[in-house]
């Protein structure tokens, strides 16, 4: 018997270190180990989510230089809106419509100087102006019961998901203008996502249609 | 005298989580300095850390985890909760058994024995000081150690939300300077675990003591 013991012990270990690297696969981390421990994560981030509590607006002092905030977008030259672009807010909403950028201005208008985090790892810091997402919701009458968001944009398809509870924080918005003057074609003109709860990848510019 | 000890000398809650982070802690560092290669530079865009002596520094491909970001950001937040539940078990277990009193290092009780100890080490002193459980060097390295681990973690829950724990953040100078000392506690422990490894292969019977929880330390 007592010779056995640490034999048996070595192959479980081998036999759980086996399993564990079969469990971990970097092309396929939404399986798995990582899979599991993904989810987790999603319930700890919805859980420390406060609706209320607001990323701090940054000193003056922190504006990051123009031509070093990055514009990232995958088409191969700067997407540009189409002559007749308008946002077309649909889905889970009692009243669907389109909105252009005039119609925008005219609602309550909201302006946000805080940290950009991009899932690089880099920071900077903007101020934009646009309207909040919980206001446009509002207006189109949107189903409570909603679970989540789609946003999607005119750079080459790129579109992305939001769960409902970031969409309705304060510090959440449409942007139509960036440090005092209209958004440029590099930061998603005419009208992207701005927002203190999220990383630039979810923030989607060249906006085209909310459902 | 004292009364003889006859607790192990090395309990097996310390030796699991001891092992445990050496399994946990290279895949933290592994997966974090692929994390680091998506943007290998130090401070906000547009006014990079100047004396930061890393800046646009590229890791060897072999001390990488995840292939790319989101595989490395996966296994680094997968892991992460494994690793502080390896800590707080450890700490959970020093306090609970009272091992905290011959294993922490207590600045009026140790340091004079840690300067000896490494002048002993250093060839400026000829006896090492009396022996002890663990001498104050030990004592210093170890509980270095776990406050850099703990460092670590903080620092990187300020950077895994920045916004909702922004009070936590306000204390290590916000999300760029989460991110200054995240990389500092990774190199401080990578010091350490040079140190630490040439130290016990020096002392074999340390080794025996951590793999089997019998003997002198
Ligand atoms: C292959 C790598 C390693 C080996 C062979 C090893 C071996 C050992 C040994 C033999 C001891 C007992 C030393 C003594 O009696 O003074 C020890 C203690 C310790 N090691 Fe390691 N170690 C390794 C890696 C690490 C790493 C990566 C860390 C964390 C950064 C670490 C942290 C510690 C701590 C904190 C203690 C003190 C534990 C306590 O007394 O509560 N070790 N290690």
């Amino acid at each position: 018997m007592r010779r056995t013991r640490p034999l048996s012990r070595r192959r479980l270990l081998l036999g759980a270190g086996a399993a564990g690297l079969a469990a971990c696969d970097s092309s396929n981390p939404h399986a798995g180990f990582l899979g599991a421990m993904e989810r987790f994560n999603l319930r700890v981030q919805s859980g420390l989510l406060r609706p209320g509590l607001l990323a701090p607006t940054e000193p003056e002092g922190s504006f990051t230089p123009e031509e070093a905030f990055p514009d990232y977008f995958i088409s191969p030259t700067v997407p540009l809106p189409p002559p007749d672009w308008a946002l077309e807010v649909g889905g889970m909403v009692a009243r669907p419509r389109t909105f252009t950028v005039e119609d925008l201005t005219r609602m309550p208008r909201t302006d946000l100087r805080v940290r950009h985090h991009c899932v690089e790892g880099w920071s900077a810091v903007a101020s934009w102006h646009g309207v909040q997402l919980r206001e446009l919701a509002s207006i189109v009458g949107a189903d409570p019961r909603a679970p989540c968001l789609e946003f999607r944009s005119f750079d080459s398809g790129y579109w992305s998901t939001w769960d409902r509870e970031s969409a309705l924080h304060p510090q959440s918005i449409l942007a139509y203008g960036m440090n005092g003057e209209p958004l440029l074609p590099g930061h998603g003109a005419p009208l992207r996502l701005y927002a203190a709860v999220k990383l630039g990848y979810k923030m989607v510019k060249y906006l085209t249609e909310v459902n | 005298m004292e009364t003889p000890d006859t607790r192990s000398a090395q309990p097996w809650p310390i030796r699991l989580t001891h092992w445990a982070n050496v399994v946990l802690l290279p895949i933290m560092a592994a997966s974090g300095l692929q994390i680091w290669v998506a943007y290998p530079y130090m401070g906000p865009r547009g006014a990079l850390m100047k004396p930061f002596p890393l800046q646009g520094w590229a890791p060897p491909e072999w001390a990488r985890i995840g292939d790319w970001l989101a595989g490395a950001r996966h296994w680094h937040f997968a892991f992460m909760w494994l690793f502080v539940l390896n800590g707080l078990v450890y700490v959970g277990y020093l306090f609970a058994s009272g091992e905290w009193r011959r294993r922490l290092f207590l600045p009026r009780r140790d340091a004079r024995g840690a300067l000896a100890m490494a002048a002993y080490y250093l060839r400026l002193r000829r006896e090492p000081p009396a022996p002890q459980f663990y001498n104050g060097l030990q004592r210093l390295g170890y509980t270095g150690a776990l406050s850099l681990g703990a460092l670590a973690v903080l620092t990187g829950a300020v950077m895994y939300k920045p916004v909702q724990l922004q009070a936590l953040g306000w204390l290590v100078g916000g999300y760029e300077g989460a991110r200054l000392l995240h990389s500092t506690s990774l190199f401080l422990l990578l010091v350490f675990t040079l140190g630490h490894v040439v130290l016990v292969a020096v002392h074999p019977r340390t080794v025996l003591a951590m793999v089997t929880g019998r003997g002198q330390t």
